[in-house]
């Protein structure tokens, strides 16, 4: 039986959401209680096991009485709130910041942009062919998993995971300053000579592909990787007692990478090296 | 927390440098040499990751001592704070001021911003890369506050103890004996040479400098110091906010909140302990006024802080000093030490019971630092990065407790409301913004400098006051951050209600006065550069928009009309989305100055 921890009860508050008068429990942010509205907004940064950092600036509405946009995921719902989610303000800013984003780092990996793109008419290549672009090499030092930092779009999402979130390792960190900001781990070394432990709960969040199994870099240089193609068989990891969720991918009968259900109120998404990369004796059929 | 120390260890030198901070360590856990027992305890770490906030301590430490910062110096720090090396070397690296990089020991800052770009900084730049030798890393710099004497250089040489020179106005020769002999470099003059109204019995805030001893307690007390704090002590916390709040006095750090507002909001927050920020990290282009304050009247400050902290229950005070104003250190480091042994800091401020003192904080080169909760951060130990508000400073601010920041400038004007009072004060200036302002006048005049004048007298006044040249093209007002007016708008008032109904804004005080020698795209690629160096990186329509706002400047840099106006689509819609989206002040006024250019004064057409 999953026990769900209840908490204190809290109060309803009211307030609206493009007109409409909307309640939603103190303490939740404007997004949750537009998600529960069926509003749709873009979201990057955002993720659902972790404090919201705000650094995308994607999912920015209108707040009547407020003089600039205001964050979506982080802020949090005030009762007579007047939120506007689709403005034409609101549309521009979401749309200059897709357009900012895909022409500095490589989005292709993640998922749902390019919808986004399309829908808000996003144009990166009007910055012209010179616009400075990230433009790194993956960086492949160990046989666990690959940072790829041309496809960071610098969220904090894996520092907030390996750091006092989730793993406690501090393995990473945002280092430089502005355009230059980049994730490392300390002087710029390898991971390998890092704290880091190999939990993989740094790839679990990333959305957008910039740290990847190494089996699922490899598959995609070699044009074999093929996400139609693979089932998720969700189970418990065999390897001690606490009963993390793993969910296993399988393509063309191989597990390619391991995740772990967000939802799960123990581990919420977390594993340790060996159920995030301890499959091999799975497959071993010698 | 399970950390992961790598084995680079630090030469003795630099042992030497953090030891001289931290004390010497105390067991193998925080690098020592590992006894035998040792191996019997195992410690925790907490108390000492309750020294976070020593990290920018430690870093000037190595980074004053050695001149840059090694692999071996970081990590012996990080070990002595229990801080993860990864995230000491983000906060190393978010600083321009270090380097983790070997460079020489000598730095030699050369300013290349507005002012000093407007007197030749570039030339001047080349030629002391020319004539120096290998010995010494020039590095071009933002602003350095000393507008008023551009071109400015700045020397750091490395060592025990670090040494310092200014060279302003620089010249070749100048700048290269500063660097390679700072010690016998020629002294600064006074900072009374940047009032030129200095003397003038009309004078408020500016009253004392150049005439009383900045070094002395005494002369400042012969000098009125201190009669305002007794005052405060006689109508306690309440009736000093009351006072306040009655002055109509409004934050002077560019965002012209009332002051009496966050202070009374602050004192009333049950959360403890309060704190106390002075914002002494003035690195907005062209602004100067808080250096010759610190510098030239440094006790005033001490005691409108205490003011400040009596009034709103806080027993600490920061002031955060920007880390390139050696001269403001060294006379707020004298001040402080001779207020505490005479009893006007410390356990019983006055004899009265109450307990304060005051630390200073030194940036270490980054603009964004000023930003009021970016500066929490930078004094804990973590990257200078804004925080999302709410939640406010006056709620969770420095450590996460109420705190209550405030501008030099601002908290000087607490002085002159307790001892005239408050109706007084109001009287001067005009109904929205009241009481005496400081002005930073550079560029085009005859007399640059710091120039005190109540609210509402015009641009105009202003400018003839400083002895504006012929030929005057463009002024800047609030500084980079702020917007360019024409010639034929001197009639501006300047106060903060007359500067908003013509559109533009007052900001910190700065009035850049540019004539028509000075190449306006130039200029405004300049100011393009400094908000794309500055930004910290956060949020992307200020980390990305400032790269390609610059990109599209460079590219129109030589065109003009039909010619430049894709580029100047582009520009806006950027710009619009950098003021909507952005997290922080920084990215939100970005494109001001550049937009208020092409729309007021025509560039590009
Ligand atoms: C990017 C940025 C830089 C700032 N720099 C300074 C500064 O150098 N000094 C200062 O007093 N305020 C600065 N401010 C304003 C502060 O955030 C804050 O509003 C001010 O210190 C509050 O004090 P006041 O109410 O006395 O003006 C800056 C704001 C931003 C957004
Ligand atoms: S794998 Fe785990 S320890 Fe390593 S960087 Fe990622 S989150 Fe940190
Ligand atoms: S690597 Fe991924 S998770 Fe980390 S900051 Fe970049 S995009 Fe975000
Ligand atoms: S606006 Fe710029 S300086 Fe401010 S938080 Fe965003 S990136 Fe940082
Ligand atoms: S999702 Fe809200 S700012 Fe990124
Ligand atoms: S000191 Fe050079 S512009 Fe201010």
């Amino acid at each position: 039986m999953t026990v769900v921890p209840l908490g204190i009860p809290r109060r309803l508050l009211e307030f609206t959401i493009d007109g409409e008068p909307v309640r939603t429990t103190e303490g939740s942010t404007i997004l949750d209680a537009c998600r529960a509205a069926g509003k749709d907004i873009p979201t990057l940064c955002e993720g659902d096991t972790l404090r919201p950092k705000n650094a995308c600036r994607v999912c920015v509405v209108e707040v009547e009485g407020s003089r600039t946009l205001v964050p979506a995921c982080s802020r949090k719902a005030e009762a007579g709130m007047e939120v506007r989610t689709g403005t034409e303000r609101a549309r521009h800013s979401r749309k200059i910041v897709l357009e900012l984003l895909a022409s500095s780092v490589d989005l292709s990996t993640t998922s749902q942009v390019a919808g986004w793109i399309k829908e808000y008419e996003a144009k990166p290549d009007r910055f012209g062919p010179d616009a400075a672009r990230l433009n790194e090499e993956p960086k492949v030092d160990n046989e666990l998993y690959v940072r790829d930092y041309d496809k960071c779009i610098l969220c904090y999402k894996c520092v907030d995971a390996c750091g006092d979130q989730w793993q406690n390792s501090f393995a990473i960190s945002v280092a430089g300053r502005g355009f230059d900001a980049r994730i490392a781990v300390e002087h710029d070394a390898p991971l390998t000579d890092s704290a880091c432990v190999y939990c993989g709960n740094c790839i679990e969040v990333c959305p957008t592909g910039a740290l990847s199994f190494k089996s699922e870099f490899d598959m995609r240089a070699a044009g074999t990787w093929d996400e139609s193609a693979q089932t998720e068989t969700t189970t418990v990891c065999a390897y001690c007692g606490v009963g993390c969720n793993l969910t296993l991918h399988v393509q063309d009968n191989e597990i390619v990478k391991v995740t772990s259900p967000h939802d799960n109120p123990v581990t919420h998404g977390n594993l340790c090296i060996k159920g995030r990369f301890g499959y091999q004796h799975v497959q071993n059929r010698d | 927390m399970d950390l992961h120390f790598g084995d680079s260890k630090p030469t003795d030198d630099e042992r030497a440098a953090v030891d001289a901070l931290l004390g010497p360590p105390e067991s193998s856990w925080e690098g020592a040499d590992r006894s035998d027992a040792d191996l019997r305890w195992a410690r925790g770490g907490r108390e000492a990751r309750d020294r976070r906030d020593l990290l920018l301590p430690g870093l000037h430490a190595i980074n004053d001592r050695i001149g840059w910062i090694s692999e071996g110096a970081l990590d012996y720090l990080c070990r002595r704070l229990t801080v993860p090396p990864s995230e000491a070397y983000g906060v190393a690296t978010f600083y321009a001021m270090f380097s983790v990089k070997p460079r020489p020991a000598t730095v030699l800052h050369v300013c290349t911003d507005l002012a000093c770009a407007a007197t030749g900084a570039s030339e001047l730049c080349a030629g002391i890369e020319s004539a120096l030798g290998p010995g010494v890393h020039v590095e071009r710099s933002p602003c350095l506050g000393l507008c008023e004497r551009a071109p400015a250089a700045l020397a750091i040489k490395a060592g025990d103890p670090v040494r310092t020179a200014v060279s302003a106005p620089a010249t070749v020769h100048d700048a290269v004996l500063a660097a390679s002999a700072p010690d016998s470099a020629p002294q600064e003059p006074p900072a009374a040479m940047a009032v030129p109204q200095a003397g003038d019995p009309g004078l408020t805030l500016l009253s004392r400098v150049g005439v009383v001893d900045p070094s002395s307690l005494d002369d400042y007390r012969a000098h009125g110091g201190y009669t305002a704090l007794r005052r405060a002590f006689e109508i306690g916390p309440a009736g000093v906010i009351r006072e306040v709040t009655d002055s109509g006095l409004v934050g002077r750090g560019g965002a012209a909140f009332p002051t009496g507002r966050k202070w009374q909001a602050t004192a009333s927050q049950p959360d403890h302990p309060h704190y106390l920020v002075c914002n002494a990290d003035e690195s907005e282009p062209g602004t100067f006024k808080d250096r010759v304050i610190m510098e030239g009247d440094p006790y005033a400050l001490i005691e409108a802080m205490t003011i400040a902290a009596y009034a709103t229950g806080a027993h600490k005070g920061y002031l955060y000093l920007r880390g390139e104003y050696p001269r403001a250190l060294a006379r707020l480091e004298h001040a402080i030490a001779q207020a505490r042994a005479r009893g006007l800091l410390g356990d019983d401020v006055l004899g009265q019971g109450y307990a304060f003192d005051i630390e200073i904080r030194r940036g270490a080169g980054a603009y964004i630092c000023g930003e009021e909760t970016a500066l929490f951060n930078s004094i804990e130990g973590y990257r200078g990065e804004p925080r999302s508000k709410p939640p406010f400073p006056v709620e969770k601010g420095l450590f996460g407790k109420p705190t209550v920041e405030n501008n030099v400038e601002t908290l000087v004007n607490v002085l002159p409301i307790l001892t005239m009072g408050a109706p007084a004060y109001a009287a001067i200036g005009t109904e929205r913004s009241t009481g005496p302002k400081l002005f930073c006048v550079s560029g085009s005049v005859a007399r640059p400098g710091i120039y005190e004048l109540p609210f509402g007298a015009t641009l105009g006044e202003l400018l003839e006051l400083a002895g504006v040249r012929d030929g005057l093209r463009a002024v800047l007002l609030g500084g980079a951050a702020g917007g360019f007016v024409r010639p034929d708008e001197l009639g501006i008032p300047l106060t903060f209600e007359g500067t908003r109904e013509a559109g533009t804004t007052l900001g910190s005080g700065v009035v850049m006065a540019f004539d028509d020698t000075v190449p306006l795209p130039r200029l405004l690629l300049r100011i393009a550069e400094f908000f794309r160096d500055e930004s910290c990186g956060q949020c992307v329509p200020c980390r990305v928009g400032t790269v390609r706002q610059e990109e599209a400047l460079h590219r129109i840099a030589e065109r003009t009309g039909a010619a430049a106006a894709d580029d100047i689509a582009l520009l806006r819609e950027v710009g619009r989305a950098m003021r909507d989206a952005s997290i922080c002040g920084l990215g939100q006024t970005a494109w001001n100055a550049v937009e208020s250019a092409i729309d007021r004064l025509g560039a590009y057409e």
